[in-house]
C-alpha cells in the first residue's frame, strides 16, 4: 500500500501547485503593483552607519531639512539596482536632487567597489549590513525608493527599480513641487 | 481570402485531431487494424492543415495585410523582411500557432519514422499527440485566433516589440519550441507505455531519439536566448535567474535526467517507472513554463501577453495533461516490474546519482521560481528570489554532479570498482587541481569558489577526453559508436560552458565613464578613444552610434561601434552593444545616455572566456546530434524478445 502512495505523490504535488495557481489567478492580484503603508506618514527612523569612511552617520535630521530627499535602498548583488542606477546618476547630477543611498545587506567594501565602478550619485550613503533600517522602512527587497518631502513625510514608495517614466512623471514633478 | 483559408484549415485541423485522438486509441484497445492505421493518415493530414494555416498567417505578415488584427498589432510596413517573418511568432497568438505547427510536425514525424513501431504503440502515441494538439488548436480558435479581421483596416501597423527585433531572437522561439514540443513525443510514448502496461528495452530505444532531438533543440534555444540577453540587455551578464529563463531550464534539467535514465532502461531493464515519470515531467515542466510566462502570475523582464483568462485555460490544459498523465502513472506504474539488479557502485548507480542530482537541481529552480508566488498568497509578503538564492543552492549541487560525471563512464554495468576508475582519471584530477590553484593565486586570490569551479571545468574536459583517448587506444583507434562519441563531446562541452561562466562571472572587469568625442581612457591595457558619436537613420528607428578606437601601445587594435536605437513608433530605446571577440575574451561596449555638451556614458566590459558559454552550449547540442545519428537508433529497431503481456484494460 505504501508503494502505491509513493506513486500518487507526483499527482498530489501537482494538485497542491495547481491549487495555488488557480488561487493566484482568481485573486486578481497584480504581481507588479504593491501598496505601501508608509505613504502620507512621517518617514521611519533613520539611524545608519556611514558607507564611506570618515563621514558622519545618517540620521533623521537629513530628512527634515526643508528640502525633499530621495531615499534609495540598493545592493551591489542586485541586478535591477544596476538597471536603475544611471537614473539616480542623472537625478543627482542634472537635477541636483538629494539622493540618500543605503546599501542593504551588502558588505560595505563591496558596495563601495560597486559605486566606484558605476559612479556614486549619493549625497549621503549608509551601510545597513544587518538590514535593521530595512526592517524599519518596511523593505521587502532591493531596490526600493522613497520620496520624502522637506518635512520628513513619505510621499511616494517605489518597490522595484525606478524607470525613466517614473523619473519624468513622478520624481521630477515631486522635486519641483516640494521646493 | 487567404486569412480565411488559414482560419478554415485550422478548424479542419482541430476536427482531424479529434479523430486522430480517439479512433486509433479505440483501435488499439480492440485490436482493430483499420482504426489504428487511421492514426497515421490523420497525423499527416493534420500536419498539412496546420502548415497551411501557418503559411496563411505568414503570407499576411509578409504582405503587411493590415486587415488582420494580429498583423496590425505586431507588424509595420517599414519593418525588414526577416522581422516581418519573425513577427509571426513574436506575439501570443502567432507563437501559439507556431507551437501547434511544431506539435503537428512532430506527430507527422512519428507517423513517418515510426514505421518500425508495433501498431498498437504507434496508434497510441499518435493519439496522445493528437489529444495534446486538440488542446492547443482549441486554445487558438477559442481564445487566441490569429486570423481575426479588423474593419476598417488601418493604414499601418503598430510594429514589433523593438527588443524582439533582433536576429538572435528571431530564431530563439522556434528552437525553444522544438525543444518544448519535442518532449510531447516522449510524453506520448510514456502514456502509450502506461496504457500498454509495458516498458522495456525496445521502448527505451524508441523513445530515446525523440528525447535526444528535443533536448538538442532546447539546448540551442536556451543558449540563443542567453546570448541575446548578453548582448541586447547591455548588462554584460548572460543568465539572470529570471522566471522566464528558469521556465526553460527546468524541462532541460528533467530532459537531461531522462536521457540518462532511459539508457538504464535500454541496457539493463531497470528504473522503468522512474523513467516514465521523467518523460511525463519533462513535458509537464515545458507546459508549466508556458503557463508561468503567459498567465501573469509572476513578473518578469520578458513580459509576454499576460492575461488571466488565458492563464485559466492554460492551467486547465496543464491540469489535464499533467494530471491525467500522473493519475495514469499512479494507477499503472506500480505494476511495472524492474528487471536488472545492480550494486550501488556501478554504471546504473552512477546514472541514478546523476538523476537524483539533476532532479534536485530542477526542484531547486522550481522552488526558487514559485516561492515568491506562494509566500505572497499565504502571507501577503512580497519577495523576489534572485541570484543569491541560486548561487547558494544551485551551484553547490552542481559540484557532486560534475565530480561524478567523469567517473560514470568508467564504471561497468551491474557492479564495478571505484578505485580503478579513479586511477584512470588521475591525470585529469591533478590537472584540475593545478588549474584551480593557478586560478586561485594567479588571477584572483579571493574568489575561492570561482577557482574551484574553474578546476571542475578543466576536470570535465580532460576527464571526458581521456576516457575517449583510452577507448581509442584500447580498440586500436577504431572510432567508437556515435552514441559514445556524442556523450564525450557533450560532457566535455559542459566543461567548456563552466569555464566560460566562471571566466565571465568571476573575472570580468568593467569601466563606466562619461566621455566626450576626443576623450581617452585606459582599460585593461587598451587605450580607448571616443572618436565620434553620430546620428543614424535605420529602417524604423533612429540611432546614435559611438565610434570607440582601441589601441595597444599606440598601435590600433580594433574599433567598437555601440549604438543606442530609438524605435520611433514605440518610443522605446534599445541598446545595441558592440562586441569584439577573439574567442578567449569579449570586449563589450555599450553606449548610454548623453549629449554633445555633457558627454556620453560609455561602458566597457572585459569578459574573459565569455564566448565559451555559447560555444560550449552549441558543442553540447552537437554532441546530442552526433549521438542521434548513431546507426543503432536509425535502423536498429529491436524486436521485442518477450511476447506482450496483455495489460488489464
Amino acid at each position: 500500500m505504501n508503494r502505491r502512495l509513493l506513486f500518487l505523490l507526483p499527482l498530489l504535488t501537482l494538485a497542491l501547485m495547481a491549487g495555488f495557481f488557480a488561487w493566484s489567478l482568481l485573486a486578481g492580484r497584480d504581481p507588479a503593483s504593491i501598496g505601501s503603508v508608509l505613504v502620507g506618514r512621517p518617514a521611519p527612523r533613520l539611524d545608519v552607519k556611514p558607507l564611506r569612511d570618515g563621514e558622519p552617520p545618517l540620521t533623521d535630521a537629513l530628512l527634515r531639512t526643508g528640502k525633499p530627499a530621495i531615499v534609495n535602498f540598493f545592493a551591489s548583488w542586485c541586478t535591477p539596482c544596476l538597471a536603475e542606477h544611471p537614473l539616480f546618476a542623472r537625478l543627482a547630477a542634472r537635477e541636483g536632487a538629494v539622493v540618500i543611498g543605503i546599501a542593504w545587506k551588502n558588505k560595505p567594501e563591496e558596495a563601495r567597489a560597486w559605486l566606484k565602478r558605476l559612479g556614486d550619485p549619493y549625497r549621503f550613503a549608509g551601510a545597513d549590513l544587518e538590514g535593521r533600517a530595512g526592517l524599519d522602512w518596511g523593505l521587502s527587497g532591493v531596490p526600493e525608493t522613497y520620496l520624502v518631502d522637506g518635512q520628513g513625510i513619505v510621499r511616494r514608495h517605489f518597490r522595484g527599480p525606478i524607470t525613466e517614466r517614473d523619473v519624468n512623471e513622478t520624481i521630477l514633478p515631486f522635486l519641483k513641487g516640494a521646493k | 481570402m487567404i486569412p480565411e483559408l488559414g482560419h478554415f484549415s485550422l478548424i479542419l485541423a482541430l476536427a482531424v485531431a479529434l479523430v486522430q485522438g480517439t479512433l486509433p486509441l479505440l483501435g488499439a484497445a480492440r485490436g482493430d487494424d483499420r482504426l489504428m492505421a487511421l492514426g497515421r493518415t490523420a497525423a499527416l493530414t493534420q500536419a498539412f492543415l496546420v502548415v497551411l494555416a501557418f503559411a496563411a498567417l505568414t503570407q499576411a505578415y509578409v504582405t503587411s495585410d493590415f486587415s488582420v488584427a494580429n498583423v496590425v498589432a505586431n507588424s509595420h510596413s517599414a519593418k525588414p523582411l526577416l522581422y516581418k517573418i519573425s513577427g509571426v511568432w513574436g506575439n501570443h497568438e502567432g507563437s501559439m500557432l507556431l507551437w501547434a505547427l511544431i506539435l503537428a510536425l512532430f506527430g507527422a514525424a512519428v507517423a513517418i519514422f515510426g514505421a518500425g513501431l508495433p501498431d498498437t504503440l504507434r496508434a497510441r502515441v499518435l493519439a496522445v499527440q493528437a489529444l495534446i494538439g486538440v488542446g492547443f488548436l482549441a486554445f487558438l480558435l477559442f481564445t487566441s485566433n490569429p486570423f481575426e479581421r479588423v474593419s476598417p483596416a488601418p493604414l499601418d501597423g503598430n510594429g514589433l516589440n523593438p527588443l524582439l527585433q533582433d536576429p538572435g531572437l528571431a530564431f530563439h522561439p522556434p528552437l525553444l519550441y522544438l525543444g518544448y514540443v519535442g518532449f510531447s513525443v516522449t510524453y506520448a510514448f510514456a502514456i502509450a507505455a502506461l496504457l500498454e502496461g509495458r516498458v522495456d528495452a525496445a521502448w527505451a530505444r524508441w523513445v530515446r531519439p525523440w528525447t535526444l532531438a528535443a533536448w538538442c533543440f532546447l539546448t540551442l534555444g536556451i543558449a540563443l536566448g542567453s546570448w541575446w540577453a548578453y548582448y541586447i540587455l547591455g548588462w554584460g551578464g548572460f543568465w539572470f535567474w529570471d522566471p522566464v529563463e528558469n521556465a526553460s531550464l527546468m524541462p532541460w534539467l528533467a530532459g537531461t535526467a531522462l536521457l540518462h535514465s532511459a539508457i538504464v532502461v535500454e541496457k539493463r531493464d531497470a528504473l522503468k517507472s522512474w523513467t516514465v515519470l521523467l518523460a511525463i515531467l519533462a513535458f509537464s515542466l515545458s507546459l508549466l513554463g508556458t503557463f508561468l510566462v503567459r498567465s501573469g502570475v509572476l513578473t518578469s523582464v520578458h513580459a509576454f501577453a499576460q492575461d488571466p483568462a488565458r492563464g485559466m485555460f492554460i492551467l486547465g490544459f496543464l491540469l489535464l495533461v499533467t494530471g491525467g498523465g500522473l493519475a495514469l502513472y499512479a494507477w499503472r506504474a506500480p505494476q511495472l516490474q524492474g528487471g536488472g539488479l545492480f550494486q550501488p557502485v556501478s554504471r546504473e548507480g552512477a546514472l541514478i546519482l546523476n538523476n537524483l542530482l539533476l532532479c534536485t537541481l530542477a526542484a531547486t529552480v522550481l522552488l526558487g521560481t514559485l516561492y515568491p508566488l506562494f509566500l505572497d498568497l499565504l502571507t501577503g509578503n512580497k519577495v523576489s528570489v534572485g541570484p543569491p538564492f541560486f548561487n547558494a543552492t544551485f551551484v553547490p549541487i552542481c559540484a557532486p554532479l560534475f565530480a561524478a560525471l567523469c567517473v560514470g563512464p568508467y564504471l561497468g554495468w551491474k557492479r564495478a570498482e571505484l578505485w580503478p576508475a579513479l586511477m584512470h582519471l588521475r591525470v585529469a584530477f591533478i590537472a584540475a587541481v593545478i588549474a584551480a590553484i593557478v586560478a586561485a593565486t594567479a588571477i584572483d586570490g579571493r574568489a575561492t569558489l570561482a577557482a574551484l569551479a574553474f578546476g571542475f571545468g578543466v576536470w570535465l574536459i580532460l576527464g571526458s577526453l581521456i576516457e575517449l583517448a583510452q577507448r581509442l587506444v584500447r580498440t586500436g583507434f577504431r572510432l567508437p559508436p556515435r552514441a559514445a562519441l556524442g556523450m564525450t563531446i557533450a560532457h566535455a562541452a559542459l566543461g567548456v560552458v563552466v569555464l566560460g561562466a566562471v571566466g565571465t562571472g568571476a573575472w570580468n572587469s568593467e569601466l563606466m565613464q562619461t566621455m566626450k568625442p576626443g576623450d581617452r581612457a585606459s582599460f585593461r591595457g587598451f587605450e580607448v578613444t571616443l572618436e565620434r558619436v553620430e546620428n543614424l537613420q535605420g529602417p524604423n528607428y533612429v540611432a546614435e552610434r559611438a565610434t570607440l578606437r582601441l589601441s595597444v601601445g599606440g598601435k590600433p587594435y580594433t574599433t567598437l561601434q555601440p549604438e543606442r536605437r530609438l524605435f520611433t513608433l514605440q518610443r522605446r530605446q534599445v541598446a545595441e552593444t558592440a562586441i569584439h571577440t577573439n574567442l578567449l575574451r569579449d570586449l563589450y561596449a555599450t553606449l548610454g545616455e548623453g549629449s554633445a555638451a555633457s558627454g556620453w556614458v560609455i561602458r566597457l566590459y572585459y569578459n574573459p572566456l565569455a564566448p565559451w558559454i555559447w560555444l560550449g552550449a552549441a558543442l553540447c547540442a552537437l554532441g546530442g546530434f552526433v549521438s542521434l545519428s548513431d546507426r543503432r537508433l536509425r535502423i536498429g529497431a529491436p524486436s521485442r524478445t518477450r511476447p506482450v503481456v496483455q495489460a488489464a484494460e
